[in-house]
This record gives structure tokens, sequence and C-alpha cells, in this order.
């Protein structure tokens, strides 16, 4: 079997039994209405987490998006609710200062030969710097097209529904999974992150390729900042603070590979709704402290750690070659 | 076909860097149908002159032409789109990745704007057969040998180019029967019109293969003549410039009286690596490993060394009881190891020359007797002297050089922390004939010294020019020990071939 399909799998079988646990604990978690509010609740950091799966496929990291997810809401609830502009102008032009950030994030990292970190980093000062210039308050959003995607559900039996910003969360992995796994680009992207030098010498583009990656991370980061003002109707220059760092959790527990080249945009699907089944649990429990969520992601991911490396360590070809 | 006469051509070709002229002047043509040796020392500008062939540098004058017309070869992308296509000593290929897309990426063949996988599995598979390779196309290149995935970068080559194939030591990490295989594939290659240009380090497989060979010294072109009328001597003398002995050496150097035991291991080994061996090392002697790769040279090196620690068995250094658990037990007693595997293992490539030779020291005195850069330089430069490292400065990072001057480099950090005992695995390999003869001198120079040395080489030549003792190795088990007076490389076959009962001492 693939190796790369291994740590797909047991992310798969981990939130089967978790689920199945928690199920027989709180029968009342099986249900379209607790499945539905999954996709919900979790629609911004699953979207982020698409960008990221990109970025850590390439062997990069992308810090800024939790920054750019709050400087996004901030730019679109100060653009509707101050300048009066139609949200969906609001959207069109956060989008763009959003894919202009990536894309210059992706020139320095490739031209200035500085780690993506590094540049990352500074791009999470400046977003959630800028954010904060902009306004230091919670600017509200009142505006009937908000109002209307807001209502935008489709009704699922057994009282669960199924909301536009989950939708959108499902299309954007659907997609998301074809660029990675159909298309040219993203055999550049898995190129990249397998040898860079291997890919330029084999012909891979590597600036456009990697601009291209940092761009999509950061349009993504924007459509989920722009979901996450949906999601809350106002935009505030601390929201989702260190969204990204879960959004790398949910991408390495989904069993893509930190240092890149392997991987499925599928399995960061199941990473999210690992973490958002986690906090729905204690939410149901009442009891347990919300940082238990914290908790149970750290082990969830130092074990997601260990078995990578005994996946691909133990099978690393070049044992293999020794023995041959 | 132009009037030249020539798939692709090189003509006066000068490239500079910084104040450093890597190659003068040079003039190149490769004929179709022909396998054409590039051969010439390290540093004499083969890597230089390739890349400007393949567009990865820029010549600072002359030009390059294809089929007869002058071109600008941008980057290696850009000579495929003129048929020039490469294969690099280590793969460049993606492990991670399948053998298909390995084949295709980057031309893959797209359906709906979506990549045509089943398309391109099946064309991978007709690829692969012309090869003589049966491996499933879907399945990740790293999970097969590296002779198999020199195999598809040969594939990928030729499918993408299909006029001018550049093979940069393809050989380097191939055993005899892989090499012979790709010498077919290649002899097919050539048969269907394609050039080929061959770069190796290897003679014999230069006589085995090409039809011309182009020879450059220091970055001028001395010669570029048919191999038919020339001799191995005749090569070797125009790569030199100068007369050498060439592997004089048939039988072992005399019995001389042995010096005292330095080492002795009863019955060391580890589970799964090596298998428990009994070994004693004199003083000033030089102990040979000879052995199939794969057959526990290196592992017994690692063990030796504490890199890996032995689980059975007893060592004693100087008649004294010790363990060698940890590589600082071993430098504690004044060993050193220079790996196999240079650039992994070996070097700090991105620290300079300096750095990399004191770091031994520095290690063996510990954090608080700090050496400054007074005290690095002289030890630096003493060395370097010494050894005849060629660097236009000791501060010049060391992956920089050439693989000789890397590996002297090596050498010299563990000569400078003053060693009783050195462990050399494969000191010679990838290093020029120049290089190789300054290397041979030094274990000889160091063994008359009173150093206790092991140094293992599959040049079987090698061995017996330099060694007081060899041993073998076969299947994990240091199956013989070989010493006497007529000791030549067809003994040591046998001894690797037979059974025990084969050779005895």
């Amino acid at each position: 079997m693939n190796r790369s399909l291994r740590p797909l799998l047991a992310t798969a079988l981990i939130f089967a039994i978790a689920y199945a646990l928690a199920v027989m604990q709180f029968p009342s978690m099986f249900s379209t209405r607790v499945l539905g509010n999954f996709l919900t609740d979790n629609a911004f950091l699953g979207i982020a987490a698409v960008g990221m799966t990109f970025v850590i496929l390439s062997g990069g990291i992308d810090l800024s998006v939790g920054a750019v997810i709050g400087f996004t809401g901030v730019l679109v609830a100060v653009l509707i609710t101050w300048a009066g502009m139609h949200p969906l102008f609001a959207f069109a032009i956060a989008i763009i200062v959003a894919g202009t950030f990536g894309a210059t994030m992706g020139l320095a990292i490739h031209y200035l030969q500085v780690p993506a970190f590094i540049v990352t980093l500074a791009g999470m000062f400046l977003a959630r710097g800028g954010a904060s210039v902009i306004t230091r308050d919670s600017v509200p959003i009142y505006h009937e097209f908000y109002a209307w995607i807001s209502d935008l559900t489709i009704r699922l039996p057994g009282g669960g529904r199924l909301s536009f910003i989950g939708l959108t969360m499902v299309a954007i992995f659907i997609v998301g999974a074809l660029i990675a796994h159909r298309t040219k680009f993203g055999s550049y992207v898995y190129a990249l992150g397998g040898n860079p030098v291997s890919a330029s010498l084999m012909g891979v583009p590597v600036a456009r390729t990697t601009v291209a990656i940092y761009t999509l991370s950061s349009v993504l980061a924007a459509i989920s900042g722009i979901v996450f003002s949906l999601y809350t109707s106002a935009g505030y220059p601390l929201a989702a603070v260190g969204v990204e760092l879960d959004a790398i959790s949910a991408v390495v527990i989904g069993g893509t590979i930190l240092t890149g080249g392997y991987g499925f945009v599928l399995g960061t699907f199941i990473g999210v709704m690992l973490l958002g089944l986690v906090q729905t649990y204690i939410i149901f429990d009442g009891t347990l402290s919300s940082w238990w969520t914290k908790i149970v992601i750290g082990i969830l991911l130092f074990l997601f750690i260990v078995l990578q490396r005994l996946i691909f360590v133990a099978s690393a070809p070049g044992e293999k070659a020794q023995k041959a | 076909m132009a009037e030249t006469g020539y798939a692709l051509e090189a003509r006066g070709i000068v490239k500079i860097f910084g104040n450093h002229v890597a190659l003068d002047k040079v003039d190149f043509g490769l004929k179709p149908g022909e396998v054409h040796a590039l051969l010439g020392e390290n540093g004499a500008g083969k890597s230089t002159l390739i890349k400007i062939l393949t567009g990865a540098y820029q010549p600072t004058l002359g030009e390059v032409l294809v089929d007869g017309f002058p071109v600008s070869l941008n980057n290696p992308q850009h000579a495929q789109t003129y048929g020039i296509g490469t294969v690099y000593q280590e793969v460049n290929l993606l492990p991670n990745r399948s053998v298909a897309e390995n084949l295709y990426l980057g031309h893959q063949p797209t359906r709906f704007g979506f990549v045509d996988r089943r398309k391109m599995e099946r064309d991978s598979r007709t690829v692969l057969a012309r090869y003589g390779l049966d491996i499933d196309p879907s399945s990740e290149l790293g999970a097969h040998s590296v002779a198999v995935q020199q195999i598809v970068a040969i594939a990928r080559a030729v499918e993408l180019s299909g006029k001018v194939l550049i093979l940069d030591e393809p050989t380097a990490s191939l055993d005899r029967n892989e090499v012979e295989r790709l010498f077919e594939i290649i002899a097919d290659l050539k048969k269907s019109g394609l050039a080929v240009v061959f770069i190796t380090h290897f003679l014999d497989q230069v006589f085995a293969i090409a039809d011309r060979v182009t020879i450059l010294r220091n970055g001028k072109l001395i010669d570029t003549k048919a191999l038919d009328n020339l001799t191995r001597t005749d090569v070797v003398r125009l790569m030199l410039g100068k007369d050498i002995a060439f592997s004089g050496a048939t039988k072992l150097e005399e019995n001389r009286p042995l010096g005292e035991v330095l080492l002795d291991f009863k019955n060391y080994g580890r589970k799964r690596s090596v298998q428990p061996f009994n070994l004693t090392i004199h003083k000033g002697e030089v102990v040979g490993v000879a052995g199939l790769l794969g057959s526990g040279r290196t592992e017994m090196a690692r063990i030796m060394f504490g890199a890996d620690a032995a689980d059975e068995g007893t060592v004693a250094v100087a008649g004294i009881q010790t363990s060698i658990a940890r590589p600082t037990d071993a430098i504690a007693h004044g060993f050193g190891f220079c790996p196999e595997d240079r650039k992994a293992e070996g070097i700090f490539g991105d620290l300079s020359v300096r750095e990399n030779i004191v770091i031994a020291l520095q290690g063996k005195l510990g954090w608080f007797s700090a050496l400054n850069r007074d005290e690095q330089l002289e030890i630096a430069g003493r060395f370097g002297e010494a050894m005849d490292i060629r660097a236009a400065s000791l501060d010049m990072p060391v992956k920089l050089l050439s693989g000789g001057n890397q590996q002297k480099v090596i050498l010299s950090r563990w000569l400078a922390t003053d060693p009783a005992f050195l462990i050399l695995d494969e000191p010679t390999r990838g290093i020029d004939v120049g290089a190789h003869a300054e290397i041979v001198r030094t274990i000889n120079r160091l063994r008359d010294e009173g150093l206790a040395l092991v140094v293992i080489s599959s040049e079987l030549d090698e061995v017996v020019a330099y060694s007081s003792r060899i041993v073998v190795m076969r299947d994990r088990e240091l199956v013989a020990e070989l010493n006497g007076e007529n000791i030549n490389p067809g003994v040591i076959v046998q001894a690797i071939a037979n059974h025990k009962d084969g050779v005895s001492a």
C-alpha cells in the first residue's frame, strides 16, 4: 500500500472511534443537527486549513493565516459599515488585497531565499498590526445581504441545517483536492515538497509555483475571514488569533508530513472534523474546561508526529537499498 | 542537419566566476550516434561545461550550437526543448511521487485541464518496457533501488529531449550488474541515433562504452580524440599532464615488524548489523577492508567508532578493557572516522574550511576552552599546507571545494585531534585520479608515522597498494583475513566470492 495513505487511514480510524465513543456517551451527538453545526462552526478553520495544506505539502509554512483572517474581517466590516459598500464588492477587494499580500510573501520567499517561517511571521505582524491600525474595536456589520446569507440553509431530516458557509467549506475542500491531486500545479506543489532542487532541474516553474502557493493560502485565509465575518457578523482586529496554528494542527493530524511532499487534502478535512469533534464533546460534557481541547489537540499532534516518523523512517528507501 | 555534423556544439566557451576562469576557450562537439566521454580531474571544468550545455549557466563568451544553429539556453527546461536531456550523479527525481509522475512531471497528459493519470501510467509502462523495466508506474519512486531510479531518470531525459543525453557520473552508485545493464541501454540509445555525453571517473567504463573522448584540464581543452588508438596510460597522462605511477603495487607491504597492539576487538558485533568479529589492530598498520557493497563493511566501521553501539563482545584499547558506545567515547580514545557519504555525514558544507578542520578538535577540548580565531587559522593553515588542500581561502565554504579537497579537509579534521586510530570509509570515492594518488600517499605516510588505520575501499588495486593486512567481509560477516606475499586483487575477489574454505591466511 502507498505508505502516505497510512496516516490518512489512521486519522479516519481515530475519528470514527472517537465519534463512536462520544455517541455512546451522548447519543444526541449522532444527529444531523450536530453534524451540520460541525461544518458551520469549523468552516473558517477548514477553509484556512486547505490553503495551509498546499503550503505544508510544498515544504513551507504560513504563519500569517490567522492575522489575514482578522485583517479581512476588519477590512470587510469597515468597507460595509463605514463606507457603505455592498458586501460583494467588499469581499472582492479583501480577496484582491490578500492575494497581493500572499504573492508578495511568495516572491520574498523565492527571490530573497528567506525561510517561509520568517517571511510569514513578518506577514503575520503586518496584517495583525494593519487590522489594529484601522480600528481597535469590533465593528459590527448590519446589512441585509448578511441576513440573507445566514438564512440561506438547507434543512436536513432530523432538524439539522447545512449553512451556506458550511457548504462553502465543503466546496473549497473538493476544489482543493482536485487542484492538489489532479492538476499539474498540484504535482508541482508535491514536487517542491519532495525535493526543490530536483523539482527545478525537472523543469518545475519554482518561482511561479511558490508565489501561487502563498497567494492561494492568503486568498483562502481571506475567504476564511469573510466566512468568519458572516459567522460573527462583525470584524474585530484580534479575531482568529492563533488560527494558523490550529490549521497547521489540522493539516498534520490529517496525515500531511510537516516536511512536505506527502499528504492529502481530504486528510485535512478529517483533521478539521476531529478538532471540531473534540470541541463539541467538551461542550456536551459541560464540566470540562475548554482548555482540554488544547490538551487533546496536543496529544493528537504528538501521536501523529510519532506515527509519521515510524511510517516514514521505518520504510525509508535508503534502508531497503542497504539490504539489497 | 547543418554542415557541422554536430548535434550539439560549444565554440570558444569562456566562463568566469568572479576572478576565477573556470573554462578557457573550450570547444566541444558531439556527433549524433556517438558516446562521448568527458574526462578531467575534479575542478577541470567538466561540470561547468555540462551546466553551460544544459543551460544551467550562461557562458561568459562563446556560443552553443544545436544542429549548427547558435542558440541561447536560458535554463535546463529550455535546453530540453532543444532536445538536450541530463541525468545527474545523484538521481535528481522525486522519491515521494509515483514513477509515472517522475517520467512526465511538467509534461503530464491532460484532459479537460486535469492530469490524465490513466494515460500517463499506460504510457509509462510502454516507455519503461523499452528499458526492460517491469514496475508498477503508480508505485512510489523512492520504493525502488537507486539503479531503477537511475533508469527512470534516463528514460525521462530521453523521452523529453531525445537528441542529446548527458550522463553525469551515472554509475557512481551502481553495482557491476547494474552498470552492465545501464551500458546495454546506452548502446541501444546510441544505435537509435542519440548523442550521449558520458562523464565518469572509471576509466574502464570509458573504454567499455565511449567512442571519443574529450579531456579538460584546469579549464582548458586538452584534446578530443577517438578512443580506438588510445591506451589508458595515454588518457591518464592527458588528464594529469604528467606521468604518474599507476597502481604499481600488486603485493602487500612486506611483512615488517608489527607495532604494539593498539586495539583488540573480541567477538565484537551488533545484532542485524554485523556478525561478531575478532580483529586486532597494531600501531603502524593499515588494515584494508574489502567486500561488496552492503557486505557490512560500513557497519563494522560504525560500531568500531561507536556510531552504532555494539551489543556483543569486548574491546580493549592498548590492553585495557573499555567500552565504546558513543562517538565521544571513541574520540576520547583518539579515534577518528571519515565516513563514506561525505556530503551527508562528513562535511559541514556551509561552514568554512577552517571551521571544518577544527571542529573535531574543539569537540575534544570541550565547551570551555574555545579555540580563538588565530589558533583556528594556525591549525587549519598547518593542515591545509600539509595536506595540500586547494582552496582560494581557508574561510570559503567547504561545499565549494572539489570532492578530493573535501576529503582532505575531513582527514585534516581528524589529524588535528592527533589521533591514534583512523577509520577511513571509501576515502577515494568520487575523487579524481590525481587526488586519489595523494590520498594513498597520505595513508602510507600516516602509517609510517605510527598511526593505526582501517581503510574500507571497493577499489581492490588500491586496497592492495596500501594495506598491511586485508580483512574480507561477506554477508555482514568477517570471512577472511589475508596477509602474506602473494595477495593480489584476484585473491581478494576469490575470498569475497568463495566459501570459507577457499582462502585462508
